[in-house]
């Protein structure tokens, strides 16, 4: 099908061009705000993702029966794949929105420029999960980059928070300059900047033997570099846990939830529709190296969590180990791998987010993200203890949660390719995984406080969202509809 | 229907239980009464009106459930299960009353996470589906965990944390073998979890599932799944820690069911649907041959000797039940009709004679605040009620003709000796030993002079003896009169034996 021109395209962009526009008016309103206490522009900014949630929807709508629309002269994509997303995305930034009305750890003079942030790193990924081409792809990328490193640094008064920052770009800037190199050789390569076109051009090339399989795996590297960075992959995962435990709690679960997301947008297209044709896979083994890379990210990460002492780094060690066991789904890309990569996401969205939640609430009572602050939660506030149970189980994957479906699917269509050893490695890294979910669920449960503390009282507003992830992480692996939901937006994805 | 709200009521009554206000704590403890009192109210039904002479699945319901995977929620007994369900529906109530007093901290929580252990239990026993089958495996875990880790004795924090670690550890195992099982079984669309399908399937010449070495490997992944859960030597550390530390009520379903759990997937999986896997490790020739049969043996031989050793009661009877669950490997390596109905008639006996045993371990423990078996003496004189009913389950559990531990070990060993002569020979020193420390520690516990300390230890009460009674009048019973239970699997027993050698 032929790409829309770019005037016809808008028509298809409403859900970006709704997220720039409150951007702005957030900024705008903001300085007419004479009460820095007031909340406006976060309410603002969650009538903004509602706006752009009916849009996305109505897109969708737009979409009719084709299966994909070009956009833009062929640089980004509208599809169910990137709709899945958005959808997902849009989720994580309500609830951060959320979370960060209820944290009081955020400056209330740089409000305005927070959620504006907020909305700016929901456009870029939104971005990054339909981008069919190199040039988008990359911009999009450094959007969410830069966007991220301001966020990561915006607890002024604390220095982690400063350092983290610093560490971020840092390593942001090393991996997207490597990645830009690996694009920058495809397009040597191919002479072309479309992802379609460039699968085609490599196995034409590859099969006439005009250029070695070792530059297109080098090239693959390259571009593994960047999008290993977003993911947080071994071996560019470094960054993750300080900028974790210094970014301010709501962005932290953003960071590990949403950037991990779009990450995996990116990959997935990237991997699927530029070098996922057999020709290319059969001479270029790229897939044992993405096997190995899955992992070794859940090894390190599972036993890197093990000793830590604050739940916010042990939370962000564990967001690496999901993502290793993510990676899993896309060795291979078969369809059954993708689908079961989307379901996890979904998955993990609500359990991750509603365990950063409960951080967030504990951060607020106790004024610490150490697990001693936890000790005797469950006398304290029997309902929080038990949501965070729910949550812990649910992300070392124990049935009846969904964390369990989502692993299970994952293992599977693992299994289905005869990685046999990469399933039991990362079976074995569920074992390791118990082992420091329990000790949270454990100071909740099992010890007593210190010294006598009175119940913390919680808001209805609290219990109402705490709820909003407890129920899904409940019922998600028993709703046939989240497998077909996903299974649909894989089925979707043209190779082409 | 009758099945499903077997399982789901105490379900209900988790929740129920959970909506009662924290301080009203004798209502809460009638309230989860009446939970677990309803299911054995369904399971007296059910065994007056379960078929005896058929082999096949009796109250049988089959809905879809995730349609995506042809996972379904497929529930049904058969002699195989029936036993145990009503084992788990009668030790339901018995262990609420074992927890009537001697829970002091929390009891709303306790018996909300007890009655979803219980469905977790019931369901286990009636899946034939076995993703449901592996979801009800999980879901006892977590409350396993907490009831141990919170309710427990010194060290349960570590003791908690051993027996999830080690059971999550088979589990994952048992995991991968499932999913290689339900790939293999059908082309992408028509794969299956159905217990049933599967067997057939297994049994089928050509069809994947049928290969020798697919089965070798899958038998190994369940039964190590399983061996964690009997628990089956090397992998039974976990199980005196957990016991000693679990609450009396707690090791009363520990030893009465969960460790059945394990022997019943060993049937229900490895020997109904892979019985080739099971060839390999139990027909007496080459290298593995023998090699369940060595587990068992070790199992019995090991498990007695460790209880011999031991001064803490409580760590005597653990040790004695890795002992006994010895016996059950042995029968079932034996694979013929003696050997299987023996070993399946002590699953049945040992959980009913392990529960009297833990019961009177707490009973003491309630009095005298230790366990330390040299530590007591000429109780008899003191409490000769409670004696006499400690002598029957001493006598019961090492095998004295009339009471029904010895012929469910009397039939293992008698198909065992038909198979492998020389280490059913060897395993009979295990019931030599267990005389030796039951009849040892009776005379340590309850001969010889009175140690002053005890000299105003009251008798046992009568919400104990309510709690004894059945297990003790199903001890005898079940001595005079086995058929009583085997009528119950006969069929079943006579048809997988046919499986088994029909290959």
């Amino acid at each position: 099908m032929q790409p829309l021109s770019n005037i016809e395209s808008l028509l298809y962009f409403s859900p970006e061009l709704l997220l720039v526009i409150f951007a702005v008016a957030v900024i705008l309103v903001d300085l007419g705000v004479k009460n820095r206490e007031s909340a406006t522009v976060a309410y603002l900014s969650l009538i903004g993702v509602g706006c752009v949630f009916v849009a996305v929807l109505l897109t969708h709508g737009q979409l009719g029966d084709k299966d994909s629309i070009s956009l833009f002269l062929g640089m980004i994509r509208l599809d169910a794949f990137s709709i899945f997303f958005k959808i997902l995305l849009l989720l994580a930034t309500a609830a951060t929105i959320l979370f960060s009305l209820r944290s009081e750890e955020l400056d209330a003079r740089l409000k305005g420029e927070y959620y504006a942030l907020l909305l700016a790193i929901t456009l870029g990924m939104f971005l990054m999960a339909s981008s069919t081409n190199l040039l988008m792809i990359f911009i999009s990328l450094e959007t969410v980059s830069l966007t991220s490193y301001i966020l990561a640094g915006f607890l002024t008064h604390n220095p982690r928070s400063s350092e983290a920052a610093f560490k971020y770009i840092t390593y942001g800037a090393v991996a997207s300059g490597t990645m830009l190199f690996g694009l920058s050789l495809l397009f040597g390569m191919t002479g072309t900047g479309d992802l379609g076109q460039i699968s085609t051009a490599l196995t034409e090339l590859l099969a006439s033997g005009e250029i070695y399989s070792l530059t297109v795996l080098i090239a693959i590297i390259f571009v593994l570099a960047g999008v290993g960075y977003k993911i947080a992959s071994v071996p560019f995962h470094m960054w993750s846990p300080d900028v974790y435990e210094g970014a301010p709690i709501p962005i932290t679960a953003f960071l590990s939830v949403a950037s991990k997301s779009a990450g995996f947008a990116l990959f997935i297209r990237f991997f699927y529709s530029g070098f996922g044709s057999s020709e290319v896979m059969q001479s270029v083994d790229w897939t044992l190296m993405l096997a190995i890379v899955s992992a070794l990210t859940m090894t390190v990460g599972n036993l890197a969590a093990l000793p830590q002492q604050n739940v916010k780094r042990l939370l962000a060690y564990s967001s690496i180990a999901h993502g290793g066991y993510l990676l899993m789904g896309g060795v291979l890309l078969t369809s059954e791998g993708i689908g079961a990569i989307l379901f996890y996401l979904v998955v993990y969205l609500f359990m991750n987010l509603g365990a950063f939640y409960v951080v967030v609430l504990i951060a607020n009572e106790e004024g610490s993200e150490m697990v001693e602050g936890y000790r005797g939660l469950a006398s304290r506030a029997p309902l929080v203890a038990g949501a965070m149970a729910i949550f812990l189980f649910s992300l070392t994957g124990i049935p009846p949660f969904a964390g369990f479906f989502g692993k299970w699917l994952l293992f599977a269509a693992v299994l289905e390719q005869g990685y046999y050893w990469l399933a039991f490695v990362g079976l074995l890294n569920s074992v390791v995984s118990l082992y420091y979910y329990a000790r949270i669920v454990k100071a909740m449960y099992l010890e007593s406080a210190d010294e006598e503390t009175t119940p913390a009282s919680f808001s209805t507003g609290t219990f109402a969202l705490l709820s909003v992830f407890v129920i899904p992480t409940i019922l998600i692996g028993f709703i046939n509809i989240f497998y077909t939901f996903s299974n649909i937006s894989v089925s979707v994805i043209p190779m082409q | 229907m009758l099945l499903s709200l077997m399982i789901f009521i105490p379900l209900l009554g988790m929740i129920t239980v959970l909506l009662l206000p924290r301080e009203s704590e004798e209502l809460v403890k009638r309230v989860a009464l009446l939970f677990t009192l309803i299911p054995l109210a369904l399971a007296v039904a059910l065994f007056v009106s379960y078929d005896r002479s058929i082999a096949g699945t009796q109250y049988v319901v089959n809905v879809p459930w995730i349609e995506a995977f042809n996972i379904q929620y497929h529930i049904g007994i058969d002699g195989l299960s029936v036993t145990l369900l009503l084992l788990t529906a009668l030790l339901g109530p018995i262990c609420v009353i074992a927890s009537w007093r001697n829970i002091e901290k929390g009891i709303k929580a306790y018996m909300a996470l007890f009655l979803l252990l219980e469905t977790g239990m019931l369901g286990f026993f009636a899946a034939l589906d076995l993703f449901l089958f592996y979801v009800f495996f999980e879901l006892t875990l977590l409350p396993m965990y907490f009831l141990i880790g919170v309710w427990g004795g010194p060290r349960r924090e570590y003791a908690a944390i051993k027996f999830f670690l080690y059971t999550l550890f088979g589990s994952v195992l048992m995991l991968v073998a499932m999913i290689a099982v339900y790939l293999n079984s059908g082309a992408s669309g028509a794969r299956t979890f159905d217990i049933p399908t599967l067997i057939t399937l297994a049994a089928t010449e050509g069809h994947a599932l049928n290969d020798l070495n697919f089965q070798i490997w899958v038998f190994l992944g369940f039964f190590i799944g399983f061996a964690v859960k009997v628990p089956i030597f090397p992998f039974h550390t976990w199980l005196p820690d957990a016991h000693v530390e679990a609450p009396t009520a707690i090791s009363v379903i520990l030893a009465g069911i969960l460790l059945k759990m394990g022997t019943y997937g060993l049937v229900r999986v490895n020997m109904a649907m892979f019985p080739q896997g099971m060839d390999f490790f139990c027909n007496g020739t080459g290298t593995w041959g023998n090699s369940l049969a060595i587990l068992g043996f070790i199992n019995i031989v090991y498990g007695s000797f460790c209880a011999l050793a031991q001064t803490d009661f409580k760590k005597l009877v653990a040790y004695s039940s890795i002992g006994h669950m010895g016996f059950v490997i042995l029968g079932l390596a034996a694979r013929n009709t003696e050997g299987v109905t023996g070993a399946l008639l002590q699953m049945f006996n040992h959980g009913v004679i392990s529960g009297m045993l833990f019961l009177l371990v707490g009973v003491l423990y309630d009095r005298a605040h230790h366990r330390e078996i040299n530590g007591f003496g000429g109780l008899g004189a003191k409490m000769p009620i409670y004696t006499g009913i400690t002598t029957l389950a001493f006598m019961a559990s090492l095998g004295l003709p009339g009471l029904s531990g010895f012929v469910g070990e009397a039939l293992s060993l008698l198909g065992a000796y038909d198979k492998f002569k020389m280490l059913t020979i060897l395993s009979t020193i295990g019931i030599v030993v267990g005389a030796a420390y039951f009849l040892w520690t009776l005379q340590r516990v309850f001969l010889g002079t009175l140690n002053p300390k005890y000299e105003a230890l009251p008798e046992i009460n009568g919400r104990e003896i309510l709690t004894l009674a059945p297990l003790g009048i199903l001890t005898i019973v079940l001595g005079i009169w086995p058929n009583f239970a085997i009528d119950m699997f006969r069929e079943s027993v006579t048809n997988l034996i046919s499986v088994l050698e029909a290959i």
